[in-house]
């Protein structure tokens, strides 16, 4: 019997970006192209192009925030972002997202200049595109990023996070220096337009904009963020050009949900468990609309690549 | 539903009110709005009840596997997205126990499943039911396998066996579970149709082209089985969801009814197989059974199920009230907290971990977590003063004092202002709360 083929009439589609920058372009790596669907996520009936999803491993400046069982995953590595990023490049992330951490006033308070240092010291020594954090703190964050854009000029670095009460320092850094933004919006479709808005009337180019509408973990709210990331994906197939870009997915959250590793009766291994609680966000992200996810532990990274090319069919 | 002039169609055109409309036309457009009954007009011929039977039925059919009270039911979706409405009936998970292993062994795999079973949020999650499976190739063992497990498991029961006699067996011994049989391919359709048949049992269909899998379809439901489940046979990743896709999409957006019906898939061990049930689980599967399934598997997995499976429009929340936590008196410090299910649980469990008698005085942000709440502005000293009021906090608990979570400190002074309380403001996370209390 025929089976009707059930595709949906998409009209937009997402668009192209590039992270990294060229030799040619006054970097020193090898860009990498996101975007392009035409279809909801590995659905190759509706969209036959093969897409990239990019991996990346996350990186800290300081040790405050990041968690335990990540920490013990690198060993020593963990004290160096430049051997940690390179351990991540061995092991196969697509991209680094290097946070800042230590420039919180709060905490090291670090100054710019060194900051800036750090990112050229990673820049240096590993060939995968870097997205750059500060440490939250806005009015740092601002000379930060400013610094951090002008030394790393033609890199193309993805700068995070501008938010709708303070976007115009890492806007005007990127803008300034050749490098995109994270657009960041809290799990709500309207606030994501709204950021993408205000980022592109303020100058940001379309496709130097990633939008960032918050990965809530397992157990966390990930049904908020799997419902969200639907309906942006499939707005932007319907043809809202606002929404037409990739979509990038922090699944590090998932070490802060207690469940992932406290200890629950018959819930077996902790640490096992954990890293199924990060691999498992990463699958929702996937398969409701991320184009770029952020892992911290090696393991929820192999389980996340496993996951995309099964989903792709190269497995 | 099909529309009024679709059902008018069908209707006897008589015009002659006794189904307390005046005319069909009438009658035909209360029932496309679900407002009347088929069965009101008692003049409907037999081909035209069943043509209207067909047409009104839902896309994917409601299927019952089990009897009882914790019968599982599947299909019956109407959605493909999750915030279009919501998914109503979670994913079942099974787990395979085959009958060439030793009783005992057969033994420790239902206790695993057992054990496979925790409380969160006030619900509980658990597998559901339990697949023997014929791998000794012999009709007795598999019937005694099949009775010994069935007396010692009271859950529903798949039965996974490609011979039609030695399916037949031991269908017949446990019928009145109305276990699923599966499964039935090309070559036995007919056999296996007629052991669903004879015992009244669901069926499951086992092909990975679609087309020819409907056109199993067309042939059960000839042979007069209509409780169908779908075995789409997907080796990977992109097999399981395209191919689950393609199911519901057509059921849904085509009503093509060859296939609107449930899908069973079958999860190997490992890590394939954990991508395979998590993916399942987010699209469109309705029952999984499991090869294996790890304890440090089995809880992301069921928190998975539950975070898709819950209705978008309504978070879970528990009842708004003042709840005595290890027998508190009059002089046992009050806190407040949201009646966000996964926050009051929480900070349930720290307090009755920390052994000090509390009150905890549950306040009603719709469901809302403490800091969501705050910001829209669902909790406020306001809210916290109403909640207080209504459960009498203030005469339970007689210190003066009102415990706040670290996170709204910044409420501090308006609440003292509004409740008269002194002001305790606590630990950020409720993990910390044994050791303040303790101080
Ligand atoms: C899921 C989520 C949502 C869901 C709602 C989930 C729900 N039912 O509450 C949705 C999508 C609806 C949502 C909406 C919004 N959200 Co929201 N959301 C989250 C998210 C991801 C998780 C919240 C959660 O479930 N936490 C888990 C529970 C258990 O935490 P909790 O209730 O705070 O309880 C802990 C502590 O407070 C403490 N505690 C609790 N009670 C008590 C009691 C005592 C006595 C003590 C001592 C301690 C204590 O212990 C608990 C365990 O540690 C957080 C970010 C994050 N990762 O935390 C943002 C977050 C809370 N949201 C935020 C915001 C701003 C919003 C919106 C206003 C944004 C918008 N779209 O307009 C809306 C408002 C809602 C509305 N208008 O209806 C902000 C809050 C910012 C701030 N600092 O005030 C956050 C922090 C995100 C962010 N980083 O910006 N959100
Ligand atoms: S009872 Fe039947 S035949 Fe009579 S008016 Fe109603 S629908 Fe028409």
């Amino acid at each position: 019997m025929e089976v009707p083929v059930p595709k949906e009439r998409w009209t937009g589609s997402i668009g192209e970006m590039e992270l990294g920058g060229s030799e040619e372009k006054g970097g020193s790596r090898s860009p990498l192209r996101l975007g392009g669907n035409r279809g909801l996520p590995f659905l190759s009936f509706e969209d036959p192009e093969r897409r990239t999803v990019a991996l990346a491993g996350f990186v800290a400046d300081s040790l405050e925030d990041v968690p335990g069982p990540v920490r013990k995953a690198f060993g020593e590595a963990v004290n160096d972002p430049v051997s940690w990023a390179k351990d991540w490049t061995a092991r196969g992330a697509d991209l680094i997202c290097l946070h800042l951490t230590s420039t919180n006033p709060e905490e090291g308070d670090a100054s710019p200049e060194s900051a800036a240092d750090t990112v050229m010291a990673v820049l240096k020594a590993v060939r995968a595109p870097l997205i750059v954090y500060g440490s939250g703190h806005e009015e740092k964050d601002a000379k930060v990023m400013e610094r951090v854009g002008e030394r790393a000029r033609g890199e193309r670095l993805l700068l995070g996070h501008a938010e709708e009460g303070g976007y115009k320092s890492v806007a005007a850094a990127a803008m300034a220096n050749g490098h995109s933004v994270i657009g960041f919006s809290n799990l709500d479709i309207n606030l994501a337009k709204q950021i993408v808005i205000l980022l592109t009337d303020f100058g940001v180019g379309r496709k130097d904009v990633v939008l960032d509408p918050l990965m809530a973990a397992l157990g966390m709210g990930l049904e908020y963020s799997y419902s969200v990331n639907e309906r942006i994906r499939t707005s932007a197939l319907a043809g809202d050009s606002v929404l037409q870009v990739p979509i990038i997915c922090d699944c590090t959250s998932a070490w802060k949900a207690r469940e992932s590793t406290d200890d629950v009766p018959h819930a077996g291994d902790t640490l096992e468990r954990g890293i199924w609680w990060e691999g498992t966000t990463a699958l929702a992200a996937l398969l409701s609309g991320a184009d770029i996810l952020v892992l911290g532990h090696p393991g929820s990274m192999d389980i996340a690549r496993k996951a995309v090319d099964g989903l792709r069919g190269d497995a | 539903m099909p529309t009024a002039i679709e059902i008018f169609k069908h209707l006897p055109k008589k015009n002659c009110g006794d189904c307390k409309y005046p005319t069909c036309l009438a009658f035909a457009m209360q029932l496309a709005n679900n407002k009347a009954k088929l069965d009101d007009c008692p003049h409907l011929s037999e081909a035209g009840r069943n043509a209207l039977a067909r047409s009104s039925a839902p896309p994917i059919r409601l299927v019952k596997v089990g009897a009882g009270g914790d019968a599982v039911e599947m299909g019956d979706e109407t959605e493909l997205y999750r915030h279009d409405k919501r998914f109503f009936h979670p994913t079942a998970f099974a787990l395979r126990i085959s009958d060439d292993l030793s009783d005992r062994d057969a033994d420790a795999r239902v206790e695993h499943a057992r054990s496979l079973r925790y409380e969160r949020v006030g619900q509980t999650l658990k597998m559901d039911l339990l697949e023997l499976e014929c791998r000794s190739g012999s009709p007795e063992k598999f019937l005694r396998f099949v009775t010994r497990v069935a007396a010692a498991c009271d859950w529903p029961l798949v039965l996974r066996c490609s011979d039609p006699a030695a399916m037949s067996a031991a269908a017949e011994a446990v019928k009145e579970r109305r276990p699923l049989l599966h499964p039935a391919d090309g070559e036995d359709l007919e056999a296996m149709a007629g052991v669903a048949k004879a015992c009244g049992c669901p069926l499951v269909l086992a092909d990975a082209e679609l087309g020819k899998l409907a056109d199993l379809v067309e042939r059960t439901r000839k042979a007069g089985v209509e409780d169908l489940v779908l075995d789409p046979r997907p080796d990977n990743l992109k097999e399981l969801l395209e191919r689950c896709t393609i199911i519901r999409r057509s059921a849904i957006r085509k009503t093509f009814r060859g296939l609107g019906y449930p899908i069973y898939v079958s999860v190997p061990a490992g890590k394939d197989g954990m991508l395979m049930a998590s993916t399942a689980v987010m699209k469109y599967g309705s029952l999984l059974a499991f090869e294996e399934l790890p304890a440090s598997n089995a809880l992301p997995l069921m928190v998975l199920r539950q975070n898709i499976y819950t209705d978008p429009q309504v978070p879970i929340q528990v009842k708004p009230d003042l709840y005595p936590i290890n027998n508190p008196g009059p002089d046992s410090p009050l806190l407040f907290t949201t009646n966000f299910s996964l926050t009051y649980f929480t900070v349930m469990s720290d307090l009755e971990k920390s052994k000090v008698p509390v009150w905890l005085q549950v306040v009603d942000t719709e469901g809302l977590s403490v800091l969501t709440a705050y910001s829209a502005g669902k909790l406020t000293a306001e809210s916290v003063k109403a909640a207080l009021d209504a459960s009498g906090a203030k005469e339970s608990a007689r210190t003066g004092t009102l415990v706040i979570p670290g996170m709204v400190a910044r409420m501090s002074v308006k609440l003292k202002e509004a409740t008269g309380l002194e002001i305790i403001v606590g630990p950020k996370e409720s993990s910390a709360l044994p050791k303040f209390l303790r101080s």
